[in-house]
C-alpha cells in the first residue's frame, strides 16, 4: 500500500514546507500575543460591574464563538482594505480575524482564571491599600494566569492547527504550501501524509506538555 | 455457605489482606469491625468479586469466587450488597431501581417486578415514597430503599458494607431495625460496620481486623466478654466509650 | 469608505435560493456528520473507562490522534489521501462509484474528529460518577453492559449535556471546512454571493445572521432539554 511512497519528493519539497512552517508559526505567535492581550481586555470587561460594558463583552464573546472561524475570515479579508481604503495584504486581513475570534475564546478562559482566585484575596489587596488596578495587575492576574496557564496553552494549540484555515484564501502557510507542492508533482498522499505528521507531532508536544502542566498546578 | 481461605490481597505494593481466613453458615450473622484502613470493606467486596485477590480461595454456595471460569455475575446476582454510600441510581424512581435487575438479570417481568419491590418496600416501610427519586429521600430512606433493592433478587445471603456509617445520628435506628428483622428472618449475614449494639443484639460471631489481618473470629459472648488480643480490646474501648 | 449597500440583493434570485441551499447542505453535513460523532464517540469513550489496559489505549491513540491534527488535514487525508492508499476496488469507488464524494467524505472526517471531543466528554462524564454505582450494579448481577447501559451512560449523558451542545455547534461551525472539497454550503454560498455582486457586507451578514440563530436556538433548545432531564431532587450528579 506504502510501496509507491515517495520519499524524494518530500526532500526536493522540505525548503518550501520550511518556509510555510515560518509563515504558519509566525501567524500563530502573533495570534497568541494579540488574542492574549484583548482577552484579557474583554475577560475584564465581562467582570466589569459596569452593566453596559459587560453586557458588550459578553456579546462580543458569544456572538464570534457563534460563527465559523472561515467565515470570520472571510469578512476581514473582504472588509480590512474596504474599511481602511487601501490593500494592506492577506496577511494582517487574517490576522486581524485571528486576534479578533480567538480574543473571545481567550477571554472565557481568562474570566474562568480570574475568577478562580478569591474574592479574599481582592479585599486582602484592598485591605493593603492597593488600588482596583493594582489589586488585578500584581496580585489578581499573576495568580490568575498560573492557574489557567495549561487551559491557555491547549487553546493555542488548537489556534495552531487552526491557522491552516488561512487556505481558504491562498495565504502560503504550510498546509497550502503542501497543498501547492502535491498538486505540482501530483504527490498528495505523500504530502498530505507527511504534512499530517509533522501537526500531529508539534501538537502532541504540546498537549502532552500541558497535561503535565495541569498535575504541577490545576486551576 | 461463604468459606474464606488464605485469602491475600495487594494493591500494586501494598499489601490490604494478609492471608484471611474465615467462614459463614447458613444463617449465621457475622459482624466484621476493626479499625479504618484495616481491610474489611475490601474482605467482603472480594465476596462477590466485586475486588479480585491473588492468593487464597473463596466459595460461596461451593462455587469459587476467583475461578475465571465463574459466571460473576450470576453469582452476585444470588448476593445481595449494601453500600456505605447507599448507590441508588440517581436517575431512576425508587421502584425502578428495585426493578431494575429482577428484569434484566432474573428476567421477571415487569409485572412481576413491580410487585415484589413493592412487599418489599412495604416491608421496609416506605411504600408511598415509590414514584420518588432517590435524591429526594433521607438518607435513612435511601439505606432502606437499598436493603429493599438486594432483598428483591432474593438473595441467599446479604453483604453490608458499612451501611450506617454515612448516615446522620438520628437516621441509624430506622436502618439497623430493618437489618435486626433481617437477621431474625434467618438471613445469612456479613456486616461490616462500627454498631456494637446491633453486633450485640444479632450477631453470632464478631470479626476483628487489623492491617490486612483476621485477627480475632470469635463467638459474639467471647468477643465482648474477653477478647484475646490487645489490639481488640484497646479498639472495643475507644468504640465502646463513646 | 465608499459602499454602495443593496440588501434587496439578498431577497433576488439566485442568491435568494442560493443562501437557502447552501443552509440546507450545512445543516446536513453538520446533523449527519454529529449522529457519526456521538455514536463513535460514546463506544470510545466507554472504551477509556473500562478497567483493562489495552481497550484504554484503543481509546486513547484514537482521542490522542484525531485531536492533535488540524480537521482541514484531516479532510485533505480523507479526500485525497485515503482513496490511494485503500485496495484498488475501494478506491475506485471512493473516487467514480460514490455519490457526492465531497459530501460523504466531509460527513465522515467531522464525525470521525468531533467523535473524539464526544469521547473525551463522555469519559469524563462517566469519571464524575463516584465508582460505587459501578459497583453496586455489578453486585445486582447485571454484566459489564447492562452497567453502562442501563447505569453509567445514562447518568453520564445528563451531566454532559451543556459540553455536548458547544460540540454540536462545533460540527456546525466546522462543516464550514467542507467548502474546501467542493461542498456548497452556507459560508461557500456567501463567498460565491460576494464574487458574483460585490456586495460582501450584505451577503456574509447573511450567512453570519444564519450561524448566529441556529446557535441561539440549540441553545435554547439544551436549556430545555437540561431541564427536562433533570433528576429531581439533584444539584449535581458530580458527588465524589
Amino acid at each position: 500500500m506504502f510501496g509507491g511512497f515517495d520519499y524524494a519528493v518530500l526532500e526536493r519539497a522540505l525548503p518550501l514546507l520550511w518556509q510555510g512552517m515560518l509563515f504558519t508559526l509566525q501567524l500563530t505567535g502573533l495570534a497568541i500575543c494579540g488574542g492574549v492581550f484583548f482577552g484579557t481586555l474583554l475577560a475584564l470587561m465581562r467582570l466589569s460591574p459596569f452593566r453596559p460594558v459587560s453586557f458588550f463583552a459578553a456579546s462580543y464573546v458569544n456572538f464570534f464563538r457563534s460563527l465559523p472561524l472561515i467565515l470570520v475570515i472571510f469578512w476581514f479579508y473582504f472588509l480590512v482594505p474596504k474599511m481602511l481604503g487601501w490593500p494592506i495584504g492577506g496577511f494582517y486581513s487574517v490576522l486581524i480575524a485571528f486576534v479578533m475570534f480567538e480574543a473571545a475564546y481567550y477571554c472565557e478562559i481568562i474570566r474562568a482564571g480570574i475568577q478562580s482566585v478569591t474574592r479574599a484575596q481582592v479585599h486582602a489587596g484592598s485591605a493593603l491599600g492597593l488600588t482596583y488596578g493594582q489589586t488585578m495587575r500584581l496580585i489578581i492576574l499573576p495568580q490568575a494566569f498560573r492557574n489557567m496557564l495549561p487551559v491557555l496553552l491547549t487553546q493555542s494549540i488548537i489556534m495552531f492547527q487552526d491557522t491552516s484555515l488561512v487556505y481558504v484564501v491562498g495565504l502560503k502557510d504550510f498546509l497550502t504550501t503542501a497543498d501547492l507542492i502535491a498538486n505540482r508533482d501530483n504527490r498528495p498522499v505523500e504530502l498530505f501524509i507527511f504534512a499530517a505528521v509533522v501537526y500531529f507531532v508539534l501538537c502532541l508536544i504540546g498537549s502532552t506538555s500541558a497535561r503535565r502542566l495541569q498535575r504541577t498546578y490545576a486551576i | 455457605m461463604i468459606e474464606v481461605k488464605n485469602v491475600s490481597k495487594w494493591y500494586g505494593d501494598f499489601h490490604v489482606l494478609k492471608d484471611c481466613s474465615t467462614s459463614v453458615a447458613k444463617g449465621q450473622v457475622v459482624v466484621i469491625c476493626g479499625p479504618s484502613g484495616s481491610g474489611k470493606s475490601t474482605l467482603i467486596k472480594c465476596i462477590n468479586g466485586l475486588e479480585p485477590f491473588q492468593k487464597g480461595a473463596i466459595a460461596v454456595n461451593g462455587t469459587s469466587v476467583g475461578d475465571p471460569a465463574t459466571n460473576l455475575s450470576k453469582l452476585r446476582s444470588r448476593i445481595g450488597m449494601v453500600f456505605q454510600n447507599f448507590e441508588l441510581f440517581p436517575h431512576m424512581t425508587v421502584i425502578r431501581n428495585i426493578m431494575l435487575a429482577q428484569v434484566k438479570v432474573l428476567g421477571r417481568t415487569e409485572a412481576e417486578a413491580e410487585e415484589r419491590a413493592m412487599k418489599l418496600l412495604t416491608r421496609v416501610g416506605l411504600v408511598d415514597q415509590a414514584a420518588k427519586h432517590p435524591a429526594q429521600l433521607s438518607g435513612g430512606q435511601q439505606q432502606r430503599v437499598a436493603i429493599a433493592r438486594a432483598l428483591a433478587m432474593d438473595p441467599i445471603a446479604m453483604l453490608f458494607d458499612e451501611p450506617t456509617s454515612a448516615l446522620d445520628p438520628e437516621m441509624i435506628n430506622e436502618v439497623l431495625d430493618v437489618m435486626v428483622a433481617l437477621a431474625e428472618d434467618g438471613m445469612t449475614m456479613m456486616v461490616v460496620t462500627h454498631e456494637m449494639g446491633f453486633a450485640k443484639k444479632v450477631a453470632d460471631r464478631v470479626i476483628f481486623m487489623d492491617e490486612g489481618h483476621i485477627v480475632e473470629d470469635a463467638t459474639t459472648e467471647d468477643f465482648f466478654g474477653t477478647p484475646r488480643s490487645e489490639r481488640a480490646q484497646m479498639f472495643l474501648s475507644k468504640i465502646l466509650s463513646h | 469608505m465608499n459602499y454602495k449597500w443593496d440588501w434587496g440583493i439578498l431577497l433576488q434570485e439566485p442568491y435568494f435560493g442560493w443562501i437557502w441551499a447552501g443552509f440546507g447542505w450545512t445543516c446536513a453535513v453538520a446533523i449527519l456528520a454529529w449522529m457519526i460523532a456521538l455514536s463513535l464517540g460514546s463506544v470510545i469513550g466507554v472504551l477509556r473507562t473500562i478497567p483493562h489496559p489495552l481497550p484504554r489505549a484503543i481509546g486513547t491513540a484514537y482521542v490522542e490522534l484525531f485531536r492533535n491534527i488540524p480537521l482541514l488535514v484531516q479532510l485533505f487525508l480523507w479526500y485525497f489521501v485515503v482513496p490511494e492508499v485503500v485496495p484498488r476496488e475501494a478506491g475506485m469507488f471512493l473516487k467514480r462509484g460514490l455519490p457526492m464524494p465531497e459530501f460523504w467524505t466531509a460527513v465522515v472526517c467531522l464525525g470521525f474528529y468531533h467523535g473524539a471531543r464526544v469521547a473525551e466528554q463522555v469519559r469524563s462524564g462517566i469519571g464524575a460518577i463516584r465508582d460505587g454505582q459501578r459497583q453496586a450494579a455489578l453486585a445486582m448481577g447485571l454484566t459489564t453492559t447492562q452497567v453502562y447501559r442501563y447505569v453509567l451512560l445514562p447518568v453520564s449523558y445528563r451531566i454532559i449535556i451543556p459540553p455536548l451542545t458547544s460540540d454540536f455547534l462545533g460540527v456546525f461551525k466546522n462543516s464550514s471546512l467542507a467548502l474546501t472539497i467542493g461542498v456548497i454550503e452556507l459560508t461557500a454560498r456567501s463567498r460565491q454571493i460576494e464574487e458574483y455582486t460585490f456586495q460582501g457586507f450584505e451577503a456574509f451578514a447573511a450567512a453570519t445572521v444564519l450561524y448566529s440563530l441556529v446557535t441561539f436556538a440549540v441553545m435554547t433548545l439544551m436549556h430545555v432539554t437540561e431541564r427536562r432531564t433533570r433528576i429531581p431532587g439533584m444539584i449535581s450528579l458530580e458527588a465524589k
